[in-house]
């Protein structure tokens, strides 16, 4: 019993890691951290999932992939748990998650940046630099804080003049 | 009023406060001054829309009646919205936004972080979630007002009448009627007068840096808690609701 409740739990999170994100599809939703539990309940499977912005508009469509997912790796009894605390941050974002974002060309964010004293600090203090996902020059421009997701804001490049996103830090 | 009643009405308030504020940005989309910050409206505007889905289902669950946070939403008419008045006075040009978003939002996240302390757990859970993001809207605002306000003569002149304009709507945010008091006293609520002093020192900070006048402190309107509300928050009603008014219980 034992075993068999381990093997659903493994093989449940081997489905959703490669569950991808619906706006970044490189990362998956365990990259992005927002995966916070598996509980395994006899044959039933609860996830717990936290969503990344109050408002993101792919919180519903991520909570029916888990289930379609899920369901077609044989595993029928699912149901979501949505997990507020602790809220999400991007510093849930895995290492591999943060490489995989580099590749595709978003700037991950910054590591520890969410913690409380910068985050409520002085509003103009919070400038950082931000390298260049593509060059990796630290010679960058924010054009905007806001991007074509909630997630993201807008930077470019002046060495290689690409614009580029940039994953908010929040 | 019951302990929990007052928290039901607290949280639907809080709802209340979001969604309006969701619909007034919203208004930008199509009209920013410029693209960059017409996405950060429509952002500000998902992010309420979230915040009030949320407390909408917190209050559904909390009064037990089987009500969704649609229904909430979209089923009350404006007496029964508890949002203050200073959400629902027009946008105004792009100052007067920023100027309302600098003025809620320095009121909004005090509020926040009071709550994220609470015993009524999922209330606190809520709040330290939309903190986050609070924050961020804050820090924005913040920055375009330095920009109007220390900006251009036209462009300080129009921020600054702006500022007067609002600040009748200010004293509202901090008269506790009964829910407010049961809030504190029962659920570890803020204490309003506390957090008016903590709110006129960041928005002295905010005004000098971006070399504004306070206005002085007269006649403060409000009523909003109380359902009584400006005529302004019809006509936004009026729009949000129009689908479900026409067609009852559509759905997307």
């Amino acid at each position: 019993m034992q075993a068999a409740r381990k093997t659903l739990e493994t093989s449940a999170w081997e489905i959703l890691e490669q569950i991808p994100d619906p706006e970044i599809p490189v990362l998956s939703i365990v990259d992005l951290g927002i995966v916070r539990s598996v509980e395994v309940d006899g044959a039933k499977v609860t996830v717990g999932v936290a969503p990344t912005y109050s408002g993101c508009p792919a919180t519903e469509f991520i909570e029916d992939s888990v289930v379609k997912s899920l369901q077609s790796g044989g595993i029928t009894l699912v149901s979501i748990r949505r997990v507020l605390s602790p809220p999400w941050t991007s510093d849930w974002i895995s290492d591999r998650g943060r490489e995989k974002l580099r590749k595709y060309g978003i700037a991950p964010p910054e590591k520890g940046a969410a913690a409380r004293g910068r985050l409520l600090g002085d509003p103009m203090a919070t400038e950082r630099i931000v390298a260049c996902p593509r060059c990796g020059a630290e010679n960058t421009e924010k054009v905007s804080e806001f991007g074509s997701t909630a997630c993201k804001a807008s930077y470019k490049c002046i060495e290689c003049l690409e614009p580029f996103e940039y994953f908010k830090c929040i | 009023m019951s302990k929990d009643q007052a928290l039901i009405a607290y949280v639907t308030r809080m709802g209340d406060n979001a969604i309006v504020m969701a619909q007034r940005l919203s208004e930008w989309v199509g009209h920013g001054p410029e693209l960059e910050e017409e996405m950060a409206m429509s952002n500000f505007a998902l992010d309420y829309v979230g915040q009030a889905r949320m407390f909408f289902s917190y209050a559904g669950e909390l009064d037990g009646k089987g009500r969704s946070d649609d229904d909430i939403c979209f089923l009350r008419d404006g007496w029964d919205y508890g949002n203050v008045l200073l959400v629902e006075q027009p946008n105004g040009d792009f100052g007067e936004t920023i100027a309302r978003l600098v003025l809620f939002e320095t009121f909004y996240s005090l509020q926040l972080e009071a709550l994220a302390t609470s015993p009524a757990t999922k209330l606190a859970e809520i709040a330290a979630r939309a903190i986050k993001e609070s924050t961020y809207h804050l820090r924005h605002a913040s920055n375009w007002l330095i920009r109007l306000g220390d900006g251009t003569d036209e462009s300080h002149r129009r921020v600054q009448n702006a500022i007067d304009r609002l600040w009748t709507y200010t004293g509202e945010l901090f008269e506790a009627d009964p829910v407010d008091q049961i809030m504190q006293s029962e659920w570890q609520g803020p204490d309003l007068t506390v957090l008016r002093e903590y709110w006129h020192r960041q928005i002295d900070e905010s005004l000098a840096k971006a070399t504004l006048q306070k206005p002085e402190d007269g006649w403060m309107d409000s009523g909003g808690k109380g359902g009584h509300h400006s005529e302004h928050l019809g006509y936004i009603l009026a729009e949000m609701q129009s689908l479900q008014r026409t067609y009852p219980g559509a759905n997307w």
